[in-house]
């Protein structure tokens, strides 16, 4: 079977359009909440959806993220109810769920649990901003068999000739992350992000897709001018905070890439 | 996680291995940014200790500094107190600004240095490493910033004011737990923020390779000297080394120059708070399983969903819920062994020394000290331990003088 990740991407390339990958933190500001914002950023066009599994100490997150973290851990979510979160979402969709959690969540599971669990949810993707590929290996052994993608990041830190190395062993696509720091809404995209993008986008046999910080239509089509995709997260959880409605942002957002 | 062969015992020279690992524990897991930067301090960390003008810079600042060699003082009333084996105490407590730490700083702040980065930042429990890392980076004029929990804050006023008067920000964490656990996560956010201009100053044996294995050699200084000052007293090795674990810096300091000389025994001193049954301790190693926290693979205080715990601690520098690699490694290959002192204990350790040699302890030292009657027990009037009195108590009058009423005909407070 071929992973829904690798067919949205084919989809999108033969289209000539750039993916919308969005984040919201699972459970956050409650399950079911969570799977009504979801059922409706995807109608309104997102392409791909990443569901946070909370955990206690979200080293790579900002403040916007690490309070819907610790909401959602006070509202009493755990991977078990996220997984079965998936899997009624399955029995509607086809979207690509990606699952974007520490390690340590993974680790206390045991990996080769997590990933029959996931495989059985209808998880097709995982990023785990605190692995790097020197320490990836059990995982991948533990998710390839399931028909499981593990999606790695490159940092503008990270060395060119390494920069391939990440590329060449990540799966589905690889997540560039846009700036030095952590996640969270910024004014303005760094400088130099598009050579940044282009050389490693040069260097990836897989989609890449920038991450970290995009928080409005014209740095989503920043973002994505050199890339195949572009990953919004904080923007989504500040308007949930905030009550404000997703889908004009998300159309906003679709428009702009799509006119990229 | 890989190790090598099990059946194999290391010496420690092969601790940690070429991956940062100790057995099974170590290793990095860090947000792919810190990789570059982590690489770059490992580099410069193996040639600057193998550099004679670095390690002569160094060697004068904790030789004219922070006051070493720290004596190794027979405690003869003590030991007459518990009536067991002779005890030493190292006297970490006899350091410039009163704790171990500064062993730790000193290193990493020549180390930023010659990196070329001008601003420093750390994280504090007990504000030790804070008041040591402010201090080593007045000395070598560095910017310095030191992320602090709001609670421990409180409990350590007088820290706080040490750093500010050395020209140190302190910056209040109020997220999560808002102790140590937290200042950490804000350090290596912040570090991820700033990592070209920023060397991060961890205070102990914790974090992402090559820190277990960096902070250890730095204080390493503290075995190293045992070694040569307990032959004023004896012939042998010592039998026996206590020291408390909060990440376990001053311990792994003192044992690790011991590591294969296998007839020397190690005791860890956790903290107990209010006993391992109640919930409400520090006990990482006594009670934890193994997980990922703040970059290494080690033990945990955490939930069945991997969530890590809250913890509790009378003393702000043992209240943490994970603890240094190589100890993870230790406990699991039996060459140490792990207990817990809980509050109670730790005062009655404080009061113990207070009494018998006219020495006030930190809070963190007490609970190797609260330990030591059970730990002797067994042990012949012929041997000999050494304990790491890795501070001294001034920083926690201020607390001490609201639990402890001394002078009242209340005895009920030991
Ligand atoms: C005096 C003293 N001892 C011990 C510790 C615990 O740290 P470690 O276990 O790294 O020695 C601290 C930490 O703040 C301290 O201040």
């Amino acid at each position: 079977m071929v992973n829904r990740i690798d067919q949205v991407f084919i989809e999108l390339k033969s289209q000539g359009r750039k993916a919308l990958m969005a984040y919201v933190t699972g459970g956050y500001p409650s399950l079911p909440a969570m799977d009504r914002a979801v059922r409706e950023i995807v109608k309104a066009g997102v392409d791909l959806v990443e569901i946070g599994v909370p955990f206690s100490d979200p080293i790579a997150d900002g403040p916007t993220i690490q309070f819907s973290s610790q909401k959602a851990l006070e509202g009493g979510i755990t991977p078990a109810r996220l997984f079965d979160w998936v899997k009624t979402f399955r029995r509607t969709h086809e979207t690509p769920v990606v699952l974007m959690t520490y390690m340590n969540p993974i680790q206390t599971m045991g990996l080769a649990s997590f990933a029959r669990r996931a495989r059985t949810a209808g998880v097709d993707g995982v990023i785990v901003p605190d692995l790097i590929i020197e320490e990836g290996g059990p995982l991948e052994k533990a998710l390839g068999p399931a028909g499981i993608h593990l999606i790695y990041l490159v940092a503008p830190t990270t060395p060119p000739p390494r920069r391939t190395e990440i590329a060449r062993r990540s799966r589905g696509f690889l997540y560039a992350v846009s700036l030095t720091g952590v996640t969270g809404v910024r004014r303005a995209l760094p400088k130099g992000l598009g050579t940044f993008i282009a050389d490693v986008r040069r260097r990836s046999p897989v989609p890449v897709a920038v991450g970290f910080g995009i928080s409005d239509a014209a740095q989503a089509r920043q973002a994505a001018a050199q890339a195949d995709g572009v990953i919004v997260g904080s923007a989504f959880i500040h308007r949930m905070k905030n009550r404000e409605p997703l889908v004009p942002f998300v159309r906003s957002l679709r428009r702009a890439l799509d006119g990229a | 996680m890989t190790g090598f062969d099990r059946h194999s015992v290391p010496l420690l020279r092969d601790l940690p291995d070429v991956r940062g690992y100790f057995g099974a524990y170590g290793g990095r897991f860090v947000p792919e940014t810190l990789m570059a930067p982590l690489v770059e301090l490992e580099a410069a960390f193996r040639k600057f200790r193998r550099d004679l003008t670095f390690r002569r810079e160094l060697n004068g600042f904790l030789k004219n500094f922070a006051g070493r060699p720290t004596p190794l003082l027979f405690a003869e009333n003590l030991t007459k107190r518990l009536g067991g084996p002779r005890v030493y105490l190292k006297r970490e407590d006899l350091c410039h600004t009163g704790a171990h730490k500064v062993n730790n700083t000193l290193g990493q702040c020549l180390l930023a240095k010659r990196l070329g980065k001008k601003r420093v930042i750390a994280e504090t429990g007990a504000g030790q490493h804070g008041v040591g890392t402010a201090t080593a980076c007045a000395l070598l004029s560095l910017s310095c910033e030191v992320y602090m929990g709001a609670e421990d804050m409180e409990r350590q006023a007088l820290n706080v004011f040490r750093m500010r008067s050395m020209g140190a920000k302190v910056i209040p964490v109020t997220s999560g737990s808002r102790t140590l656990k937290d200042a950490i996560n804000e350090a290596m956010r912040d570090w991820v923020t700033n990592v070209q201009t920023t060397f991060y100053c961890i205070g102990s044996v914790v974090g992402p390779h090559p820190y277990p294995w960096m902070v250890r050699e730095f204080q390493s200084v503290i075995g190293r000297e045992v070694k040569h000052q307990i032959r004023d007293y004896q012939t042998g090795d010592p039998d026996a080394l206590v020291a408390c674990v909060g990440g376990g810096s001053n311990a792994i300091g003192l044992f690790a120059p011991f590591y294969d000389h296998k007839r020397v025994k190690f005791f860890g001193v956790e903290a107990g708070g209010e006993g391992l049954r109640s919930g409400r301790h520090s006990a990482t190693l006594c009670t934890g399983r193994p997980g990922v926290l703040h970059g290494a693979y080690t033990y945990l205080m955490q939930d069945d969903n991997g969530q890590v715990l809250g913890t509790h601690s009378i003393s702000a520098g043992l209240d943490y819920p994970a603890v240094g690699p190589e100890h993870a490694f230790y406990k699991d290959s039996g060459r140490a062994t792990y207990v817990a002192a809980t509050d109670k204990e730790a005062l009655a350790g404080f009061k113990l020394l207070n009494e018998t040699e006219g020495l006030s302890a930190a809070l963190e030292s007490s609970h190797a000290l609260g330990s030591l009657p059970r730990l002797v027990r067994p042990m012949k009037n012929s041997q000999s331990v050494v304990l790491c009195l890795s501070g001294r108590g001034d920083k926690d009058m201020g607390q001490l003088t609201g639990i402890l009423h001394l002078g009242s005909s209340d005895p009920k407070n030991t």
